[in-house]
């Protein structure tokens, strides 16, 4: 069996420099060639070592869970609105919660998609300066949120064991918060790896998918936040 | 299958010298800082290089870090088949216990935890488990990759389901185990009823194998999108393959269901709230909905990939291609989404609408529309083909017996008036039986004896399986046909004992006879396994002749699967290609786990992969997660202070060393 690459494997001697003109010579070549035909062989040594988006498999990976966490809130809100089917009166002897902190939290996430957008687009020109700048805004923005969760969390009026309502109702908010939180730590970690030389270019995509992670937090939040605040309103 | 299948598969070929020798040599031969890409054929340079690359430490640490998906999924497949005999064990003893009226061998306390431990163990430990199991050790090899898409993911969800069933048996050993039912049925599971920590075992269980099985399935359906050889197109890609492509994504769907229950049973017990409490606003029924609208989805991610089984092993024993390749695709994409809208036929005996009732009769119905379409596939296949009758045919053809008698009583408790006079009594017992063990343990059986070959090198012997397959095929009748009359004849299920007047004594002992001669064919099996693990006949590459690319490689397999990726040119690619195509991919690292990237739709590749390096965070990371669900049922603040072992995992997990990110350095180019 002749090896499909022409002269196939690249000699390079043993030096202190050679991995440095290994990877000179790889970044040298154009980018984005196509596998090449060599005999019997496809030659995929030019392909690129990451890509982002739908290209990259953590992308795949991250929606595959977000359709599983989306199922568990799809499956909370119809738990909600069974339980609501199911009692005369609704929300059960509590008052609804207070609008403010939540649509302030509402306002919030929207805003938040700002700095992420950005910190998505230098992840994607793999500007690390800026990659740096944005997620820092980023986490700052999330914590904000979460600070403004544990005032929502004040303002439900009812306990969790007050009734079924009080148990949906926090359920379905903590339910969202422990995403925010597992997105927030995972914003901390990917911003310390970033923070701390050497990187290499998957790093980029790392922040790429956390960023796109946390379109769901906040797109998720809008159906949350309209049956906790406004369900026991109709 | 033309002359060039010789040539495709010279390219697989890999020296057999023994493993620490080619280590040795991979040292000598590969000089430091020098570039090696694989591509070349066996005792090439690369090949030696892979070798090194690829193999993992040795000793209880190498054990404990792998994330080769071979070994992994060996252990899958392994531990689920101890938990089905353990689980069979517990079905032995209840069936000694009915064998007469008024029986005493059993008490009634023990007897529901015996049934509960049989159903949730049968349902969670063993089948959901070995089926993905069977799917993290073929897919990668029939897809032409060398490893999962996540590899410390498929790790991480082993020892979570490891140890979960490990914890729900512990628990049972000590008179903890679940006892409502494998469905844990609220109120009985619930808070008032409940009592001890045997609800809380069953909730911790259903959290860390559904994990797993999400785990699983997210990791699989990446692999099966992803990571195809190129050229295997959609249209080309192995009917295993889409059996776990539909199961993954139907899992994706349905397991938060029970998993959100569970944890709504569990807060209402740990935390005081009312979910299920009537009094305080609850509603009994949302466990039911919630957990059925994952059950019934559940016996169809069994039963797709036993389809992908059979489908994989007719045409190799038919010698042909499948017959309606297309047309099975698309009825098990079919049956997966209909599995979605039968759920209400488990709870047709409650209050619900009987218009509603009426339409989940028609899903019921309707779903055998794409299992018919399958088996006459199948059966065309058999009849124009050239029959070799070796034992995973026999268990395929058992299969079509079972099964459809099985679909034939589905029929029937379909419909809402016949339900209600069969509901909880021993026809259902029959009929799940007929549709589980004749849907997913004769496919699976029939899948063992078929690569039994690939996973070990040797063949299961013939004759041994010739025994075990009659003796499971009659015992299995035997003990479930019986259970037919007597359900008709009015016997419920998960009643300890019964009185002599009811007459159902002789029915009965037929069935425990029935269950002691599965249980003689399953020692049977064990014993077949053990000799041929020794001293089977050496099985070479390809011992059955097949077509699909796991036997293109050697028998075991080694550690990277492939010496290079090959390139598919048909759906049988070990039979047939086209001329002038391409045979293999080369150009990868051999030096670092180097994998490739292809896309969607026609598998073109589009970028070069590296895998993650095995490490131990994977399985600690499972234990914290363990230790952080039981501190919770002790304690409420565990439920946040348990948080921090698992984060503290995950993130060193994550952590990328200094040795990855140079490695990844030297290859890296920019998209």
């Amino acid at each position: 069996m002749s090896n499909g690459r022409a002269g196939a494997v690249h000699a390079i001697e043993a030096s202190p420099n050679a991995a440095k003109a290994m990877r000179r010579k790889r970044e040298a070549t154009p980018a984005s060639v196509p596998a090449i035909r060599r005999g019997d062989a496809l030659d995929v040594a030019d392909l690129p070592s990451y890509g982002f988006g739908t290209r990259s498999l953590m992308w795949w990976g991250t929606l595959g869970m977000s359709a599983i966490e989306g199922m568990g809130f799809a499956l909370m809100i119809i738990v909600y609105f069974d339980l609501k089917s199911v009692s005369a009166i609704w929300p059960n002897e509590a008052p609804p919660p207070d609008l403010l902190w939540g649509s302030v939290n509402m306002a919030l996430a929207c805003l938040s998609v700002i700095p992420n957008l950005l910190a998505n687009k230098a992840a994607d020109d793999q500007d690390l300066r800026k990659v740096r700048l944005w997620l820092v805004v980023v986490i700052v923005a999330s914590l904000a949120l979460l600070g403004v969760r544990w005032l929502e969390f004040h303002s439900l009026h009812v306990r969790w064991d007050a009734s079924a309502y009080g148990s949906a109702v926090w359920t379905l908010l903590g339910l969202h918060t422990f995403n925010l939180v597992t997105n927030i730590a995972d914003f901390i970690v990917i911003a310390a790896v970033v923070f701390t030389a050497p990187l290499d270019g998957k790093r980029f995509v790392d922040v790429s998918e956390n960023a796109g992670y946390w379109w769901f937090i906040v797109l998720s939040w809008i159906p949350v936040y309209a049956v906790v605040y406004w369900g026991p309103r109709f | 299958m033309n002359s060039s299948t010789g040539s495709l598969r010279g390219i697989f070929r890999f020296s057999r010298r023994p493993q620490h020798a080619l280590r040795e040599q991979a040292d000598a031969v590969v000089g430091r800082g020098e570039e090696v890409l694989d591509g070349a054929g066996f005792g090439s340079k690369a090949a030696l290089a892979l070798e090194r690359t690829w193999q993992d430490k040795r000793g209880v640490v190498g054990w404990l870090e792998t994330n080769d998906h071979k070994r992994i999924g060996k252990r899958f497949v392994v531990t689920a088949f101890l938990f089905f005999c353990a689980a069979g064990i517990l079905s032995a003893i209840m069936r000694t216990q009915l064998a007469f009226p008024d029986n005493d061998v059993v008490g009634p306390d023990l007897y529901d935890q015996l049934f509960t431990m049989h159903g949730t163990t049968m349902m969670f430990v063993f089948a959901v488990p070995i089926m993905q199991g069977m799917g993290v050790y073929l897919v990668p090899l029939m897809v032409g990759t060398r490893n999962t898409a996540f590899p410390r993911m498929t790790a991480c969800a082993y020892w979570l389901y490891l140890l979960g069933g490990l914890t729900l048996w512990i628990g049972f050993a000590i008179n903890t185990g679940a006892d409502a039912g494998w469905f844990a049925y609220v109120p009985l599971a619930g808070p008032d009823y409940g009592i001890g920590k045997r609800a809380d075992v069953w909730n911790n269980l259903i959290n860390l194998t559904e994990a797993m099985g999400l785990m699983v399935a997210v990791d699989l359906a990446t692999v099966i999108l992803k990571m195809r050889a190129p050229g295997m197109s959609l249209r080309r890609m192995p009917i295993f393959a889409w059996s776990i492509l539909v199961t993954s994504v139907m899992i994706i769907f349905a397991m938060p269901s029970v998993m959100l229950a569970a944890n709504l049973a569990q807060f209402d017990r740990t935390f005081g709230t009312h979910f299920f409490n009537p009094a305080e606003g609850g509603d009994v029924l949302v466990w039911q909905h919630l957990f059925w609208f994952f059950g019934h989805p559940e016996v169809y991610f069994i039963f797709i990939p036993g389809l992908g089984f059979i489908s994989t092993i007719i045409p190799t024993f038919a010698r042909r291609p499948l017959f309606g390749h297309t047309a099975i695709v698309l009825s098990m994409i079919a049956t997966g989404f209909l599995a979605f809208g039968l759920w209400v036929h488990h709870m047709f005996a409650t209050n619900l609408p009987e218009v509603g009732k009426s339409f989940f009769t028609a899903m019921s119905f309707m779903i055998a529309i794409p299992t018919a379409v399958q088996i006459f596939c199948w059966i065309a296949t058999l009849w124009t083909g050239r029959l070799h009758l070796r034992v995973p045919l026999l268990f395929v053809l058992a299969f079509f017996v079972i099964f459809v008698l099985g679909g034939a009583t589905g029929i029937m408790v379909g419909s809402v008036p016949f339900d209600l006079q069969v509901h909880d009594t021993y026809f259902v017992v029959a009929h799940l039986h007929y549709v589980l063990f004749g849907g997913a343990v004769f496919p699976l059986f029939a899948a063992f004896y078929y690569w039994f070959p690939k996973f070990t090198g040797r063949m299961l012997d013939e004759r041994l399986g010739r025994w075990q397959f009659w003796l499971f095929f009659i015992g299995f009748n035997v003990t479930f046909f019986p259970m037919h009359l007597l359900g008709l004849d009015g016997m419920p299920r998960r009643i300890y004992t019964y009185g002599a007047e009811t007459g159902w004594g002789t029915l009965n002992l037929i069935a425990t006879i029935g269950a002691a001669i599965i249980a003689a064919s399953v020692v049977i099996f064990i014993v077949n396994f053990a000799r041929s693990l020794v001293k089977g006949a050496l099985a070479g590459d390809n011992p059955w002749g097949a077509a699909t690319l796991e036997w293109g490689t050697h028998s075991p397999p080694p550690a990277f699967n492939f010496v290079a990726v090959p390139v598919v040119a048909s759906r049988e690619p070990l039979w047939a290609r086209e001329a002038d195509e391409p045979t293999h991919v080369s150009g990868l690292s051999a030096q670092t786990r180097e994998g490739l990237v292809t896309t969607v739709l026609d598998a073109l590749p589009d970028v070069r992969y590296s895998y993650p390096s095995p490490t131990i965070w994977p399985a600690v990371a499972a234990v914290t997660v363990v230790v952080w669900l039981f501190w919770s049922n002790i304690t409420p603040s565990g439920m946040w202070y348990g948080l921090i072992p698992p984060a503290i995992a995950f993130t060193l997990w994550y952590w990328p060393s200094r040795k990855e990110t140079a490695e990844e350095l030297l290859l890296q180019r920019r998209p």
